[in-house]
């Protein structure tokens, strides 16, 4: 009896060599953009590279990054971007939670507001930035109109004239958009708590408020992190909801670190000096990143 | 508290997040519906007492000297269009045999790959906006739309290839084995037994890299100028450098949210779905 032997396949069906070959565009692609200019970066950072003054291009070794330790406007720019981010964070947890939980109710209509989260966050955010700035105009703002006919104001207000009003009011304007990325997590999250949980401590006797200290922050705690590590990294990428609306000012109490570096670079064309402070901040955010890095790490071990 | 106290608080509570997340938008939609002589009455009337769409046919026909903003307006559409529409599709065939591959040939160092793709994404624009720059001046794509379409991939691949290699995990692996077993190869598999399966999965990965791109302002701002111009960038400087009026504006940006706006709203559910598998943006 003859053995039929299976038909051979073509060298590139080995795993490993097809493997390589699919994955290689991709990675070309997002390498070449990324991995690629990160290195150029670095080595700019190190340079004194004025476009406005090429002779006296030179490599400087660390001095750009010690002289922005003694910047007073970098080192302002980091504490605005540091403020926006952290009560940003803040807000979109304390909201998002909130939120989540009325939204996992039993309500008419449930299905359609759950469906409207994902208007803010489908924005462009550019749109948002406009959209805000229109909303805290001086003359004819809905803002200024809402409070005086709500009697909290007598008069129309600049609000973005006044440094404390104008941080404030771009982090709302944030938190408008972020929030329901936020929400949208916890939602999950709170599905996958089984409902016998909460039956199990209305039985003991717990109130509302001790089975949600008990139960649902324990247990959705893992995504408030994550979520909470994700929307800091992106505060300190903010960058035309303040090109836009606040500009930086007033007498840059909202610049924040990405406006400095555009300003340093497209502007006063300080090639060098720019890309060591994009590299400083980043630094600063690099440790949260290694947080997430390693949460979603262990996420493709499991998988 | 009584039951229908509770559930009074609870209608309540859901009234002010409605609110809260529609007004905004709703009066940016209004605004560019109205007359400014309207908006300027103090009290305002927050409805209006004659629509218009004055503001939306200035941003569109050509009226004396304004014929410049008509032209930009319809031009930066266009390149919007076309640069979020060609990054969508690259990014499907390029995340499709990577995602494939990750998920499903597992060979050594493919766990590494993914993290390292996934890191890429974490580097603050702000970072590669520098060198970049520098890199396209030199080879000419300052202001193409290829050079914007090449960045924008970076950007929406990671996420694709991330959602995708989800889905392909979540498809019972004998499907391809049986495939396997009558002299498919692993491309065959791929795209005779699995991607039929994955419609919903394309779906939602489509969605968000045409959202992503569309969207993307920090990197056309920097890059484009005036042939390659998107309408977000435009939007940019209709507010700072063209100081246009604000009821043009608010219609421009109501037409530059309307696709993703509705794109997200009629395909929610899948959006929800990818965004909760990677918490990814």
């Amino acid at each position: 009896m003859k053995i039929t032997r299976p038909r051979s396949r073509p060298v590139f069906d080995d795993p490993r060599t097809l493997g390589l070959l699919l994955i290689a565009p991709a990675m070309l692609a997002i390498l070449g953009v990324v991995l690629l200019p990160m290195f150029n970066s670095l080595w700019l950072s190190f340079q004194q590279h004025d476009l406005s003054r090429p002779q006296e291009d030179a490599f400087v070794w660390l001095r750009n990054y010690a002289d922005l330790l003694r910047d007073p406007r970098y080192l302002n720019s980091l504490q605005a971007t540091f403020k926006f981010s952290l009560f940003s964070v803040l807000l979109e947890l304390a909201l998002g939670v909130a939120i989540a939980i009325i939204l996992n109710q039993e309500f008419r209509g449930r299905g359609f507001v759950r469906g409207l989260m994902i208007l803010p966050w489908a924005m462009p955010s550019i749109v948002n930035a406009a959209m805000w700035k229109w909303i805290y105009n001086a003359d004819y703002g809905a803002l200024n109109a809402l409070l005086a006919q709500l009697h909290i104001i007598d008069h129309y207000q600049v609000w973005l004239a006044e440094p404390t009003t104008a941080m404030i009011l771009i982090i709302l304007a944030n938190v408008w958009k972020e929030t329901p990325f936020t929400v949208i997590l916890i939602l999950a999250a709170l599905q996958t708590i089984p409902e016998d949980l909460y039956e199990a401590s209305r039985v003991d006797g717990a109130t509302e408020w001790q089975s949600f200290l008990g139960i649902t922050l324990p247990l959705i705690m893992p995504v408030l992190m994550i979520a909470g590590l994700l929307q800091f990294i992106w505060g300190f990428q903010t960058f035309e909801l303040i090109y836009i609306v606040t500009g930086g000012g007033p007498f840059s109490s909202t610049e924040m670190t990405n406006l400095r570096v555009y300003a340093t670079t497209f502007r006063s064309l300080r090639f060098g000096y720019g890309a060591a402070m994009a590299y400083l901040t980043s630094l600063i955010i690099f440790i949260p990143a290694v947080v997430y890095i390693r949460s979603a790490y262990r996420k493709v071990v499991e998988v | 508290m009584p039951r229908a106290l509770k559930r009074f608080f609870l209608y309540l509570a859901v009234a002010g997040i409605v609110i809260w997340t529609v007004a905004p938008y709703l009066w940016l939609i209004i605004s560019s519906l109205s007359l400014k002589i309207d908006l300027l009455t103090v009290p305002l009337r927050w409805i209006p007492p004659r629509l218009t769409l004055e503001n939306y046919y200035s941003l569109f026909f050509t009226r004396g000297s304004e014929s410049v903003n008509a032209r930009l307006f319809f031009h930066s559409l266009g390149n919007s269009a076309m640069i979020s529409l060609t990054t969508m599709f690259i990014c499907l065939i390029l995340g499709v045999l990577a995602a494939y591959a990750i998920a499903r040939l597992r060979f050594k160092g493919s766990n590494m790959l993914v993290l390292l793709m996934m890191a890429t994404q974490l580097v603050p624009p702000i970072v590669l906006v520098v060198p970049l720059y520098v890199i396209m001046r030199k080879v000419d794509l300052l202001d193409k739309h290829l050079g914007l379409i090449l960045v924008d991939i970076s950007i929406v691949l990671p996420l694709v290839i991330w959602l995708m290699r989800g889905y392909f995990a979540s498809i019972p692996s004998e499907l391809e084995d049986a495939a396997r077993i009558d002299g498919c190869t692993h491309l065959g598999a791929l795209f005779r037994v699995i991607l039929p399966l994955s419609g919903p999965g394309l779906v939602s990965v489509m969605i968000f890299a045409f959202i992503a791109a569309w969207n993307e302002y920090l990197y056309a701002f920097i890059f484009t100028n005036i042939d390659a111009k998107t309408i977000p960038v435009l939007i940019g400087e209709f507010s700072t450098k063209l100081g246009l009026e604000y009821l043009r504006i608010a219609a421009a940006g109501v037409l530059a949210s309307l696709p993703p706006i509705l794109l997200a709203l009629v395909f929610q559910r899948f959006i929800v779905r990818g965004l909760t598998s990677g918490a990814i943006k």
